[in-house]
């Protein structure tokens, strides 16, 4: 059988269209691989074979009628904090394993729309709380390019899974770097779109101030057709902007002559990588040859980024995992007998002790404390503000610079285990990804090269509601370089 | 910053969460650390800086105060996620004796 789960979307397009392939033959060569290589890696915690199957049988007949829409037949896997109706959806945690969702999110609701068909739910990080993947109530991701490793968090199950293969294309979150850094240690394309540009309706909220769902994919061009789909205004989120979305795909092929890329020289400094550094200059030297401007910027804050990020997602989480009380739905401490027995406070106290892992109980206490009562200020108010000087100075360097240009991770992929049982290592993990995220800007990871086999991701940060920028500068890189096209041996 | 053991046991029960003795040692020792790195945050000088509210630029997003209907069927599997309800109520502990 042909590798069909290894096309991306346009070429699933162009095959489907010419009835090259049908969307049962897609499908089941993706179910296939997922059977082949998902043992390993466990990138999926559910995966739908009879639903896709019946779907895609369905997407062949509308073809056949001449009803065909822009993703018609063609397969993703959705990050399992994101709602699908009537699919269970679990966020990775025991206190939802059995929680099959009412609705979809707005973003799944639109790519079903147009076709898109659902064939697994991807592993993550508890609630999307992590860097690597390992905080996941049922068992870690392993990184298809080398299984001893992480594939970097929360998106881990996404990322990996489009690293080999086992769909067309994936949706994640990105909090503080949950699509980039795993997009980044997989060797795949990540991008998390401006705040407000795409719904949050559906997502199983983490930090609403900073939570927005975006594409993984195995090429720029791709994930400009995700973008196109999904990105606008919905009235059940109102912090969506009532903007006109772009024509992403036209938008990519044009050229980047005269563009002014910023070189932040805090990305650039101790404790990164050799050949991460290496590579990352390599592809602005692929940049001045395509024509750009390279500037050099400083973002003195940026070394306040994690501390920030750490009182604000706390905070948000704790206010945010309240909704877990053992009452409404979800793990609930409530046998025949303990109803009897124990009190209210003592359900929600039972339910959430033994419901929530680790990670997400570290998070909702954190957060609790800089909350309350004599600490407010010192803890959420000082990091509002701080976050405040972070923003403005991304701003200000974004008037002379298009974009920044950063290495997305200090690091390759990193061992199982390696930083598990210390939480501020693993936090420290999200240094260049966390300035994007409370600024709210948009930005992607590329691949951009290989340091001892494993891959590395290059960021470009744009202007609030910039993606077509961002976008086009990593298709003009993509075609120059052709990173994208390795693929894992496994 | 060290947290004690009576100042965990205070968060752990404003954030409803029931902890083994093991869980309250380990967390407060992490917490301790992870907030000994945070208190890096009180050096940045933020005289007449306001806090961020929101990084979008909106202000004052209105809607009409409608309930959208859901059909029977959502409504049943929302309702059929809880552990114990009476028609079409969740059934709750009383919360004043």
């Amino acid at each position: 059988m042909e590798r069909f789960h290894g096309l991306t979307i346009k070429e699933a397009q162009v095959k489907l269209e010419k009835k090259e392939i049908s969307s049962v033959e897609l499908v089941q060569s993706c179910l296939k691989r997922i059977k082949e290589a998902d043992g390993k890696v466990h990138a999926c915690l559910s995966v739908l074979e009879e639903r896709a199957l019946i779907e895609a049988r369905e997407a062949d007949i509308q073809r056949l009628k001449g009803g065909q829409n822009k993703l018609s037949g063609i397969p993703m896997i959705v990050k399992d904090n994101i709602m699908t109706a009537g699919i269970r959806t679990t966020a990775a945690s025991k206190i939802l394993e059995n929680y099959i969702a009412p609705y979809d999110a707005t973003i799944v609701e639109k790519l079903k729309a147009e076709g898109a068909i659902i064939i697994a739910k991807a592993n993550l990080d508890e609630f999307a709380h992590g860097a690597s993947t390992e905080n996941s109530a049922f068992g870690p991701t392993r990184n298809p390019w080398d299984l001893e490793r992480v594939p970097g968090g929360s998106s881990g199950g996404s990322a990996a899974a489009i690293a080999a293969d086992m769909a067309v294309f994936s949706l994640g979150t990105d909090t503080g770097g949950s699509i980039r850094c795993p997009a980044s240690f997989c060797g795949v394309v990540g991008l998390k779109p401006t705040y407000g540009r795409c719904s949050r309706f559906g997502l199983i909220s983490m930090t609403s101030s900073t939570d927005v769902p975006g594409p993984i994919t195995k090429n720029v061009e791709d994930a400009a057709i995700i973008l196109g789909i999904t990105a606008g205004l919905d009235r059940r989120d109102a912090t969506t902007v009532p903007f006109k979305v772009p024509n992403y795909e036209t938008a990519i092929k044009k050229g980047i002559a005269g563009a002014r890329i910023g070189i932040p020289s805090e990305y650039f400094g101790e404790g990164i990588d050799i050949q991460v550094r290496e590579s990352v200059e390599n592809a602005i030297a692929t940049f001045k040859k395509l024509g750009a401007e390279i500037i050099e910027v400083s973002l003195p804050h940026t070394k306040y980024g994690i501390p920030v990020y750490y009182i604000i997602t706390p905070s948000e989480i704790s206010s945010n995992l309240a909704r877990f009380d053992g009452i409404k739905y979800g793990y609930s401490e409530t046998s025949e007998k303990s109803r009897e027995e124990h009190s209210l406070i003592e359900i929600y106290q039972k339910s959430r002790g033994i419901g929530f892992g680790p990670e997400a109980k570290r998070r909702i206490m954190l957060g609790t404390y800089a909350l309350s009562a004599g600490y407010f200020d010192a803890y959420y108010l000082q990091a509002q503000k701080v976050r405040t000087i972070i923003k403005r100075e991304l701003d200000d360097v974004l008037e002379r610079a298009d974009f920044l240009l950063t290495p997305t991770s200090p690091h390759p992929a990193f061992k199982i285990g390696e930083k598990a049982s210390d939480p501020l290592k693993m936090y420290l993990e999200d240094i260049f990804v966390t300035g994007a995220s409370l600024a709210g800007l948009p930005a992607i990871s590329i691949p951009c090269g290989f340091t001892r086999n494993l891959p590395v991701g290059l960021q470009l940060i744009g202007r609030r509601f910039g993606e077509e920028t961002i976008l086009r500068a990593a298709y003009n890189y993509e075609q120059a370089t052709g990173w994208h096209k390795m693929k894992p041996p496994i | 910053m060290k947290l004690t053991r009576r100042e965990i046991e205070h968060i752990a029960k404003l954030a409803r969460l029931e902890l083994t003795e093991e869980e309250l040692a380990k967390y407060g020792e992490q917490l301790s650390n992870v907030l000994g790195y945070i208190d890096m945050l009180s050096e940045a000088d933020t005289e007449r800086v306001e806090p961020t509210a929101q990084v979008t630029g909106l202000e004052n997003v209105f809607r009409e105060d409608n309930a959208d209907p859901w059909d029977k069927g959502e409504i049943e599997a929302a309702l059929g996620e809880s552990p114990a309800t009476e028609g079409r109520f969740i059934k709750v502990r009383k919360v004043l004796d």
